[in-house]
């Protein structure tokens, strides 16, 4: 079975200088949930936006092959067209853009750069209804503005809506459970182990091991310093809640 | 006493002071009327086309960008007439009653005069100002003073236009679209005055779109005057999207009376240099004013809009809310001034002027001017010119959205604050796709 996601050697800095992502490896089979862990600092986030393509950084050293494509040669559109898909942390707010005109956009943009048939807009909100029904987003929420004025958790339940309409063949999720209480986090969390399929992978960037009690991974991999320096099974989650990061940043240094 | 400017007499304006002395015998209207073009001209001849020392044309030197005038365009023959026809496209097919302007002159053949509403009548200005007692006797040039130099020559030169009036009470559920049409392959000037007079109470909604040949370096002059009479509605829109050497001048006057709803919006795209002054008077009390503008500007593009806001009686709410998109060089210049008189206590008006800016060469000015004499009112201003938000932009494309569709959508939304307000829907989608179609042809 061929990988779904292979990062080897790779390097990466913010663009002016400062090195974030030092030497980085990693493969994701398909149907594999994997779980980051690590302090702040470590460049988890960056990992994030560099996978899915946001300016301002730069790649140094390694490759990114995602579904057998050179990754870091792709616009994020195409990223995102070829099954990539990254849970913001803080979604941004988009005044004047409804939200079911950016769902319909974005899933239409989508279909096209694949070569397939774009979906009329009654499709696509019938669709959009359905999903929004097991997320608890009404009517309302789709016609306002993109996250203008949502609250952190419907927020995350707007960025998962995207996500089971998109079904990308990788979600990345970057700290899904920020912002969250218990009862927005086991909805988000629903949604997200909806979508485990054999096909379909996760990334899961987290600092706490709360989130992976909802969803539960494969692999758990401590970053620090731009790099994986330790992996295991998902009991490592629990021993990184007891012990902390500090013995795995000094094997790092 | 301050020494008077007399600068040298330009080309244009020797040009204009012949062109005006060979059309005078043959343009329309009595005695009184010819009168009001020699007053006109001389206010005209003595202040010359307007340049960087006259305060309300401060950023438009008109005497550096109109180098030369060009000639009275002749009346349509049958191949402008015909090519006529076919303009007015933004808005094809949205059923409103259209009259046709070409090359400054109304043409009747070409005009949808059948099935007029009860208490709606239509007329060229050509024939209103013949007319021994008609309304321009009783309105033109009087529905808001200004001394302005470019309406001065409109009201000089003058040959054509509408004049509309609608009966007390009356409501013209149809909107009236006036298609100003510029044709051929050499230069014309066209000087057209209109005038529209709602009675109290009546109600109707008027469009206007100018629009012209590409390469061709034509001068349009385009001036309305309209009475809003008490407890009176009406809404304009005026679309400019003349060829890309045009030079377009426009002013509207407008008077409004007591509990009166006023909304007037432009939406310019085309045009080499554009200027849209618009000078409304809130004379009665209760008056709803909303005054909007869209400029999409590109290459060398220069779009001038002049407000001049007069709230001279109390308790009237108005809005002013403009937006400009920039690349290449472009230049867009919004002058917001409003006037609160001593009388007009309990005024509440809100100006807010945006720019985005597409280019790092792209320039906006703005200049927001308040001036209170009244102590009971909420008077706010508030202008920002800025750039696409790249963050936003980026997570449009991190859900597969590409660059040129994500900036569309970004701009259409920008855009969109001043366009929900425009009444008519179709209207509304059609501006929204031109402004997308505008997006997705640049460069």
């Amino acid at each position: 079975m061929a990988p779904l996601l292979e990062i080897k050697d790779l390097h990466a800095e913010i663009a002016g200088g400062r090195k974030i992502i030092n030497g980085m490896n990693l493969t994701i089979n398909p149907g594999e949930v994997h779980a980051i862990m690590g302090p702040n600092g470590a460049g988890k986030s960056t990992l994030s936006y560099v996978l899915s393509g946001k300016p301002g950084y730069e790649i140094t050293g390694g490759e990114v092959l995602f579904r057998g494509v050179n990754l870091l040669e792709l616009s994020p559109d195409e990223r995102a067209a070829q099954g990539m898909f990254l849970c913001f942390q803080y979604p941004l707010e988009i005044p004047g853009v409804s939200n079911m005109a950016f769902l319909h956009t974005a899933v239409n943009s989508q279909r096209k750069k694949r070569g397939e048939v774009e979906l009329t807009s009654p499709e696509l909100v019938r669709k959009v209804r359905e999903l929004g029904k097991t997320l608890g987003i009404d009517a309302d929420m789709l016609k306002r503005p993109v996250n203008v004025g949502f609250s952190g958790g419907e927020k995350k339940r707007n960025e998962t809506l995207q996500m089971m309409l998109l079904e990308p063949y990788l979600c990345v999720l970057d700290e899904a459970d920020s912002g969250l209480d218990i009862d927005a986090l086991k909805v988000v969390s629903n949604g997200v182990n909806a979508l485990r399929s054999p096909e379909r992978s996760m990334l899961v960037i987290t600092h706490y091991q709360r989130l992976l009690d909802y969803i539960v991974p494969d692999v758990v991999h401590v970053f620090s310093a731009g790099r994986i320096v330790h992996s295991g099974g998902k009991e490592l989650a629990l021993e990184l809640e007891a012990t902390g990061y500090a013995q795995y940043q000094n094997e790092a240094a | 006493m301050a020494a008077t400017v007399r600068p040298m007499k330009t080309g244009a304006e020797l040009a204009l002071a012949e062109i005006f002395s060979a059309a005078r015998p043959a343009l329309p209207g009595g005695p009184d009327i010819a009168a009001q073009r020699a007053a006109a001209f001389d206010t005209f001849a003595d202040a010359g086309l307007p340049h960087r020392r006259v305060e309300t044309w401060k950023y438009t030197d008109l005497r550096a960008l109109m180098r030369d005038a060009k000639p009275l365009a002749p009346l349509p023959d049958a191949d402008a007439k015909a090519q006529a026809a076919t303009a007015g496209a933004l808005l094809g097919g949205l059923g409103f009653r259209r009259l046709f302007l070409v090359n400054g002159t109304f043409v009747p053949e070409l005009s949808d005069l059948t099935d007029l509403e009860s208490g709606l009548s239509i007329s060229s200005m050509a024939d209103a100002l013949a007319a021994p007692a008609g309304l321009p006797a009783t309105y033109l040039g009087r529905t808001v003073s200004s001394s302005d130099a470019v309406l001065a020559l409109n009201t000089a030169l003058m040959g054509d236009g509408v004049v509309v009036h609608v009966a007390a009470g009356a409501v013209v559920a149809r909107p009236i679209e006036m298609v100003f049409v510029t044709t051929g392959e050499t230069a014309v000037a066209t000087f057209t005055r209109s005038l529209v007079v709602l009675e109290e109470g009546a109600s109707a909604t008027f469009l206007e779109t100018h629009e012209g040949p590409a390469g061709v370096a034509y001068q349009v002059n385009t001036a309305l005057e309209m009475v809003v009479g008490a407890g009176a509605s009406v809404e304009r829109i005026k679309i400019t999207t003349e060829g890309a050497e045009a030079v377009h001048l426009a002013t509207m006057l407008a008077r409004v009376e007591t509990g009166a709803r006023f909304a007037n919006t432009f939406f310019t795209s085309g045009g080499s240099v554009v200027r849209n002054q618009l000078l409304v008077h809130l004379a009665g009390e209760g008056i709803n004013a909303h005054m909007g503008g869209v400029s999409l500007l590109a290459g060398k593009q220069h779009a001038d809009t002049m407000l001049s806001l007069d709230h001279a009686a109390p308790s009237c709410e108005s809005r002013e809310s403009f937006r400009a998109v920039l690349d290449g060089t472009a230049q867009d210049i919004f002058q917001g001034k409003i006037a609160v008189r001593q009388a007009a206590q309990k005024t509440d008006a809100r100006m807010l002027s945006r720019a985005l800016l597409l280019s790092e060469t792209a320039e906006s000015c703005n200049k927001p001017e308040l001036e209170i004499f009244a102590d009971d009112v909420q008077c706010g201003h508030g202008c920002t010119t800025g750039t696409l938000d790249q963050q936003i932009k980026f997570y449009l494309m991190a859900r597969g959205i590409p660059a040129k569709e994500a900036e569309a959508l970004l701009i259409q939304a920008f855009v969109g604050e001043v366009l929900d307000a425009v009444g008519p829907e179709g209207v509304r989608t059609a501006l929204s796709e031109a402004t997308r179609a505008w997006l997705l042809g640049r460069e």
